[in-house]
């Protein structure tokens, strides 16, 4: 080593720093993880140019999703223009498939989202406080929990109607206890922690703690369980569109599509089939892209 | 054990009572009532029906009602099946749900177990990743779209089962439901068994069975597998609640009288007392089940010491 090098500045010292070898934090080891998995990376690819298609497909499709049109009913997949068929109305398939896509992911998304803040507010305030708060705060979970919940989610939308809004906080709000009970484990390591101590001894306030230091670290598990949770939100709004209680015509999600389909199948056999191939390659991208990101991310439980 | 069996009890009658007043007060303030009919009900009329089942009084007052009868297990009159109560409903309805649910559980514990062990043992092999694709498919697919695409290629196409219907329990109806509640249970049995058995098989009593020259077959029965199930067994409380909520779809795509079909439908036409009662029976199922399931934990697995 030169002493050049000890110049700020200079092109030795920058050539050594280039050189030099570089630390990779969790987060990367994390990323290479995941990017070696094939499964999940596919499933990244499709899942992406799926969300594109379901934002930027609609305005692209030749046909608009609740077009009636008396003279295309029943149409064949691949006759008079339309690439997937028509349904009994003469509505283009294409469009309404992938108007549903969006709707379903939407909702996937929101309601996930939902129950996101409630799960990690109320498991990192039981975890980090511990006593009889978490006491108090983990049984009620616990009583939820054994609550028969499709029940009350069909319940919840024959009594208020079926508005879209309330499928988003309905879905989210039986969603968060698992994510809840997963934040609650990791905080009650976390707050064991060297920095946690640090903070406290800094004075800095329990909220402050909770909210700047202790939910940062919960991301990784957090992240893991997002991607499996939007998933089961997905299946969740299917599950009430197919029963009739969830999104309203002309509006149409996958599940409105899968149930509309089963009707007419015998007739009409493409109206079940690609609705059915979209959701459940979907599904299974999320699957994958969640099992990938736990192996990533939390290597010790494969 | 007697200690864990009150504790747990003293927490069911909370979530029962949860339950109940969830319930109670989200029908009643859903529109509509359930004399709602094509025909208008006379004033008069309506205020003698409403007078006859104890709904003109203050809602405060009806809830008390109910619960002091739900407590000596009278769960009121259905409002739309004349001369029914809401036991009688149950009771023409069970039936049906149970013999599927029974079936499809049955079902999923042989092949899913079956399958789990296959795939521990030819770990990473063909077989093992076969395994874990159906898995995967079971896991992903939901119930509503099996059984539609089911019953386009068995039903409508081949002709090898019906489309719908229960016909009195007559197997060839039987074959397509229970196979589309199985499958998500095969899926999921498989691959806790799989987790548990390779887990099992790399234990050192295990080990010690083969240093003793034990066959590998007899080491499989008679030392890992029973080890390998035992988590299974906590999974009981988990698997009722999938098969109570596929039974809803089910039961409405084949068609079925059972009780899934039911609630969906007295839901919607706001028969109050049928609907509470049904919700009551589903969570203490559940209660029980999970209940069930730690209790036989506790039995099957020494290690395991209930407080």
């Amino acid at each position: 080593m030169t002493a050049t090098t000890m110049i700020p500045g200079s092109p030795e010292r920058a050539e050594l720093l280039k050189n030099a070898v570089k630390g990779r934090s969790l987060w990367d080891d994390a990323r290479r993880r995941l990017f070696r998995n094939k499964a999940a990376v596919a499933s990244m690819i499709i899942l992406g140019l799926l969300v594109v298609l379901a934002i930027i497909g609609p305005s692209l499709a030749p046909f608009h999703y609740d077009q009636i049109r008396k003279n295309d009913v029943w149409m064949p997949p691949l006759t008079g223009g339309h690439l997937l068929g028509t349904d009994s109305l003469g509505r283009d398939l294409l469009a309404r498939l992938l108007m549903g896509l969006g709707v379903s992911m939407a909702i996937g998304v929101v309601a996930t989202l939902v129950s996101l803040v409630i799960g990690v507010a109320w498991g990192s305030i039981a975890g980090f406080i511990g006593g009889r708060t978490d006491e108090i705060m983990m049984r009620i979970v616990d009583t939820l929990y054994s609550l028969p919940f499709i029940f009350f989610v069909i319940l919840l939308m024959v009594t208020f109607g079926r508005n879209i809004l309330l499928i988003f906080v309905a879905i989210g709000a039986v969603e968060w206890l698992t994510m809840s009970r997963i934040v609650r484990g990791q905080t009650l390591s976390l707050k064991q922690k060297e920095f946690v101590e640090a903070a406290r001894a800094a004075g800095v306030s329990q909220g402050a703690i909770i909210f700047r230091h202790i939910v940062p670290n919960l991301l990784g598990v957090v992240v893991v369980y997002v991607t499996l949770t939007i998933p089961a939100v997905i299946i969740a709004e299917s599950f009430l569109s197919f029963l009739g209680l969830g999104v309203q015509p002309p509006m149409a999600s996958l599940g409105t599509l899968i149930s509309a389909g089963a009707q007419d199948m015998e007739l009409a056999p493409w109206l079940l089939i690609f609705p059915s191939i979209v959701m459940i390659v979907t599904l299974m991208c999320f699957n994958f892209i969640g099992d990938g990101l736990r192996d990533a991310i939390d290597p010790k439980d494969r | 054990m007697l200690r864990f069996l009150l504790r747990r009890l003293l927490v069911a009658i909370p979530t029962l009572f949860l339950v109940v007043t969830l319930a109670f007060f989200m029908m009643r303030a859903a529109p509509g009532s359930p004399f709602d009919m094509e025909r208008k009900l006379a004033p008069e009329v309506e205020r003698n029906v409403m007078a006859k089942y104890g709904m003109n009084k203050p809602l405060g007052e009806q809830y008390l009602n109910y619960l002091k009868d739900a407590v000596h297990g009278d769960f009121g009159p259905s409002l739309k099946y004349k001369d029914k109560t809401v036991l009688d409903v149950l009771h023409e309805n069970y039936a049906v749900s149970l013999k599927l649910g029974l079936s499809a559980i049955l079902i999923a514990a042989i092949v899913g177990m079956s399958l789990g062990v296959i795939a521990a043992l030819r770990q990473n092999k063909s077989a093992d990743y076969l395994t874990m694709a159906i898995a995967i498919l079971g896991v992903c697919i939901p119930t509503f779209v099996t059984a539609p695409l089911l019953v386009l290629a068995f039903a409508s196409k081949l002709g090898w089962v019906p489309t719908a219907g229960w016909n009195n329990g007559a197997l060839i109806n039987m074959i397509l439901p229970v196979t589309v509640l199985a499958l998500p249970q095969i899926a999921i049995i498989s691959r806790l068994t799989r987790a548990g058995m390779i887990e099992v098989l790399r234990s050192n009593y295990v080990r010690t069975a083969r240093a003793k020259g034990l066959s590998e077959s007899r080491i499989v029965r008679k030392h890992a597998l029973r080890a390998a199930i035992l988590p299974l067994v906590s999974y009981l409380g988990p698997a009722c609640a999938g098969l109570i909520t596929g039974s809803l779809v089910v039961e409405r795509i084949f068609n079925l009288p059972g009780l899934g079909k039911f609630f969906v439908i007295s839901a919607l036409q706001r028969d109050y007392t049928v609907v509470m009662g049904m919700v009551i029976f589903y969570a203490a199922l559940i209660l029980i089940l999970n209940l069930v399931a730690d209790l036989l934990y506790a039995v099957l697995d020494p290690r395991v010491r209930l407080a």
